[in-house]
């Protein structure tokens, strides 16, 4: 495989949750290697952009994955071809114990038990209790530490610092450090420390396109821009202080009916 | 005091049945929304086919007893996994025509067994020592109750192992939990669906079988009668877990016992009564979980 | 080309209404009528065997579209409809027997009955919705299934009842007075769609079908969906129960399968044969139904069907399994029943003219919402 062909092409996706369309005619393109991270303010559709890729939710459009076409697969399929997801509320099995919610998650004859290990030492202490009993630093954890035990060509990584403690924000952030080392990482982060830390290019999704492709540092660095397309000024706040300007969408999925 | 060991034991005897036939509704209700009411047909042919076999042995011996209840069970198995993989599993996700199909599978198969059996009572004579009484605290028990006991406390705990221990019980308990992030981990969760259907049409068939011996006969509306208490053991205990459906099982049969014994036979009215009761008290409750 | 196009659209407004009109005629004069129809019905029209069959027809006819109001207007999965049929059936009855009250009064005092019961029953179910609600319906048709097996001093417990004919005018006594029950019957069903009509027309039934749609949109604005929801399923209800009335008339009697949890399901299957959310569809599957598994069951006993090979000979013998598979297979491949089979073809061809007659308009989706079967 060469490393020019992107491992993810997104070509003109649309997705909708029950009837009501929430990403429109996105295209875009990860890398082989380093972080993509993928902007946009509150309710943009940057979580269903994932769901969507991934077939958790109504999609439309073409996503190619290492070339190949994965638009009308399955989910589990799709995951199967080597891309590991770690969703926006962690979504832990909070009834199965931290080792069950783990053991889960092996996809292969040898899951890197050790490395996930090294880096989350507390899973190990506790990987008898209940995941749902478990800080919402922990559940992320587990939730980071299921997508790294295997040996995928991609992660999908949504929110992964939201409402986390300064402390395991960075330590959520190494163990992407780390991880990104070995594998390409398409990430949604709001805030704009950890994305100006861990990611090189930077895709701005608004109104539902893509408005913006970038070097990330560079894109950063030009306040006037990340005004104009996140509605911040760079350095507001710890935790990117994006304004809060839509909030329809992104709450209220799920993709079931009852 | 007897009498109230009595009600008591018999409550429990036919919690047990309850909850043969609950427990496989609330796996897959829990996992794939699907309210199946198709679960009684499963419960009738169990019996039917059970009902065979002691035609076709010697009734009044142990081996036979056990031979349809195998037979019993396995067939019940059988029937629940082709009404999932061929009536099920093309209504992905569309929940409301997955309950309409299986309430035109009950209807169909009902009248089909009805053409086959007929519709009066085929009665059955198992082992002599069902019939006979054990006496408890002066209570004087009919001992098909021990073994409707004992056999749901082999099924509740075979099925509590079956999902602690193994990876398809893990997947189970997960899927129940949240089934889209159970796929987005690469598990195909659909080969759940049908184990769980094939673990509750087992289940069924081993409590049609059973329920055959404890009423002595059978007729293709056995299961009708049964389901709707299931549905009621499933609205009180919920399907977060087995215990709970067992635990439910038993205060809802129990308390029909009671009603039936104390307050002259009522006790078909309360437990019924008491589905609307408990939906009311908790609206949101166990069909609003994913609404 | 424009009046051309203004004809057309006259017929398409009218057509209906012509046809609805056209057949109501027919049927009426039917019982004056010697019509053969092999295979369908047992004699000529004319005859007491036929009227009867075509009664019982519009019976559950009445029946399925006080069903489609809850299913298909509402969006509401009832397992309890049988309730109030038998409500009507048994109130009726009841009333007759062991009131000396006249029989005009006896049948309003059971419409008020059934309306009641249904405002009181809808009331609790209504306040759960999806599985619960048909599981709240459910319990309270099985109440009321028990109440009648139990009671038998009252209901006569399995037997059922038959109708004191002391209190019934002569003109409905006596199997040569079929034809009269059978325009009653004719009458019943006629009054039973215009409420539908109405219904659906109104801006009560706009808002159970937005209801429908989406509950929440509507509390939003300020609507009110339980009342509408109540209101319409009391209609519902009293329906079911007129409907139940002229069953007990025409069959002198009434048994327990007439609460039954089985009833529903019948009337379950014909709505969705008919085709969900359609008014004529619900009439067109109560009568493809009753006329089928009447035709099915003589099949059953022929000798064609005698002389078979016994895997053959079972399934042809049950209507109800027949029945219940083709049920399977229109949920599973048909949403639309017969009537939104039927619909689908007209539309397609209107588009076809419509497009042909205004080129430019191509695309665009004309297609009406139509309820899905999910409520």
């Amino acid at each position: 495989m060469s490393a020019a062909t992107p491992i993810l092409e997104v070509e003109h996706l649309s997705a909708s949750i029950a009837g009501q369309q929430v990403v429109e005619d996105v295209s875009f393109t990860v890398p082989r290697s380093g972080v993509t991270a993928l902007l946009g303010r509150n309710g943009v559709g940057k979580t269903s952009t994932l769901r969507g890729i991934l077939g958790l939710i109504q999609r439309r459009g073409i996503v190619k994955f290492a070339g190949e076409r994965i638009d009308t697969m399955q989910t589990y399929r799709i995951v199967q071809k080597g891309i590991g997801y770690v969703p926006e509320e962690r979504e832990v099995f909070s009834k199965l114990s931290v080792a069950e919610n783990l053991e889960l998650a092996e996809r292969q004859k040898n899951p890197h038990r050790e490395f996930v290990a090294r880096l989350f030492p507390d899973l190990v202490q506790r990987r008898d209790q209940q995941a749902g009993t478990l800080s919402g630093g922990q559940q992320q954890m587990v939730s980071v530490a299921r997508a790294l035990l295997n040996d995928n060509q991609l992660l999908l990584v949504d929110e992964p610092t939201k409402g986390l403690a300064p402390k395991i924000v960075n330590e959520v952030a190494d163990a992407l450090a780390a991880a990104s080392k070995t594998v390409p990482i398409l990430l949604v982060e709001q805030n704009l420390e950890v994305v100006r830390r861990l990611a090189d290019r930077v895709v701005v999704i608004v109104g539902g396109r893509v408005a913006h492709v970038g070097d990330a540092a560079a894109t950063l660095d030009d306040a006037d821009l990340v005004r104009r397309l996140l509605g911040v000024h760079v350095g507001d706040s710890a935790h990117g202080g994006i304004a809060p300007a839509r909030n329809a969408g992104e709450g209220a999925e799920g993709g079931q009916h009852a | 005091m007897s009498s109230v060991v009595l009600v008591l034991i018999t409550g429990l005897g036919v919690g047990a049945l309850y909850f043969l036939v609950a427990s496989g509704l609330s796996l897959i209700y829990g996992l794939m929304n699907v309210l199946n009411f198709a679960h009684g047909a499963f419960i009738a042919l169990g019996a039917l086919i059970g009902w065979e076999v002691a035609e076709h042995t010697d009734a009044a011996s142990w081996w036979s007893f056990l031979l349809s209840l195998v037979v019993g069970a396995v067939v019940g198995a059988a029937f629940a996994a082709f009404t999932e993989l061929v009536l099920i599993r093309p209504l992905y996700q569309r929940h409301i025509e997955q309950v309409l199909v299986t309430v035109g599978l009950s209807f169909a198969a009902i009248a089909l067994f009805d053409g086959i059996w007929g519709q009066d009572l085929h009665s059955v004579k198992g082992p002599a020592w069902l019939d006979e009484v054990t006496v408890v605290a002066g209570a004087h028990i009919a001992n098909i109750f021990w073994v409707l006991i004992v056999a749901a406390v082999l099924v509740l705990g075979g099925l509590s192992l079956f999902l602690r221990k193994t990876r398809y019980g893990k997947i189970i308990r997960a899927g129940v939990e949240n089934r889209a992030m159970v796929t987005a981990l690469g598990i195909d969760v659909r080969r759940a669906f049908t184990l769980v259907f094939s673990i509750g049409g087992a289940a069924a068939g081993l409590g049609g079988v059973l329920a055959m011996h404890y009423m002595t006969g059978v007729t293709p509306e056995i299961g009708s009668s049964l389901l709707i208490f299931a549905f009621i053991v499933i609205i009180i205990g919920g399907t977060e877990s087995l215990v709970g459906t067992a635990v439910a099982s038993v205060i809802v049969a129990v308390l029909q016992q009671f009603a039936n014994t104390y307050l002259w036979g009522t006790g078909d009215f309360i437990a019924i009564v008491l589905l609307p009761i408990v939906l009311l008290l908790r609206p949101s409750g166990l069909f609003g979980k994913r609404a | 080309m424009i009046a051309m196009k203004l004809s057309f659209d006259v017929l398409r407004k009218s057509g209906p209404f012509i046809i609805g009109a056209v057949l109501v005629i027919v049927m009426a004069l039917l019982p004056m009528l010697n019509i053969v129809i092999p295979g369908v019905l047992p004699g000529p029209t004319y005859q007491p065997g036929s009227l009867a069959l075509l009664s019982l027809c519009m019976v559950y006819a009445a029946m399925a579209l006080s069903y489609n109001l809850l299913l298909g207007t509402s969006g509401l999965l009832s397992f309890g409809h049988a309730l109030y049929f038998g409500a009507g059936a048994y109130g009726l009855g009841i009333l007759l027997s062991r009131t000396g009250l006249p029989f005009w009064v006896s049948t309003g005092v059971g419409l008020v009955g059934g309306l009641a019961l249904a405002l009181l029953s809808g009331a609790v179910a209504l306040r759960t919705v999806g599985i619960a609600f048909a599981m709240v319906t459910l319990a309270f048709a099985q109440t009321g299934s028990l109440f009648v097996s139990r009671s038998s001093s009252l209901t006569g417990g399995e037997d059922g009842i038959t109708v004191n004919t002391m209190n019934v005018p002569a003109a409905f006594v006596g199997i040569l007075n079929t034809k009269n029950l059978y325009w009653l019957a004719l009458v019943v069903l006629v009054l039973v769609y215009l409420v539908a009509l109405w219904v659906d027309k109104s801006r009560l039934g706009h808002v159970a079908a937005a209801t429908r749609e989406n509950e929440l949109r509507l509390r939003v604005l300020g609507l009110r969906p339980f009342t509408t929801k109540l209101i319409v399923f009391a209609i519902a209800g009293l329906m079911a129960a007129a409907a139940g009335m002229v069953y007990l008339l025409l069959q002198s009697g009434v048994g327990p399968k007439a609460v039954n949890y089985d009833l529903t399901v019948t009337i379950l299957v014909m709505v969705v044969l008919g085709g969900v959310g359609y008014r004529w569809g619900a009439i067109v599957g109560g009568f493809v139904y009753t006329l089928l598994d009447q035709r099915l069951t003589a099949l059953a006993q022929s000798d064609a069907v005698d002389s078979l090979p016994a895997f053959l000979r079972v399934p042809l013998s049950q209507p109800h399994f027949l029945l219940g598979i083709v049920f399977i297979l229109i949920v599973m491949f048909s949403g639309g029943g017969i009537a939104g089979t039927v619909d689908s073809r007209i539309r397609r061809r209107d588009w076809r003219r419509a497009a042909e007659a205004a080129l430019p308009r191509a695309g665009g989706d004309e297609s009406v919402a139509r309820p899905r079967l999910r409520p």
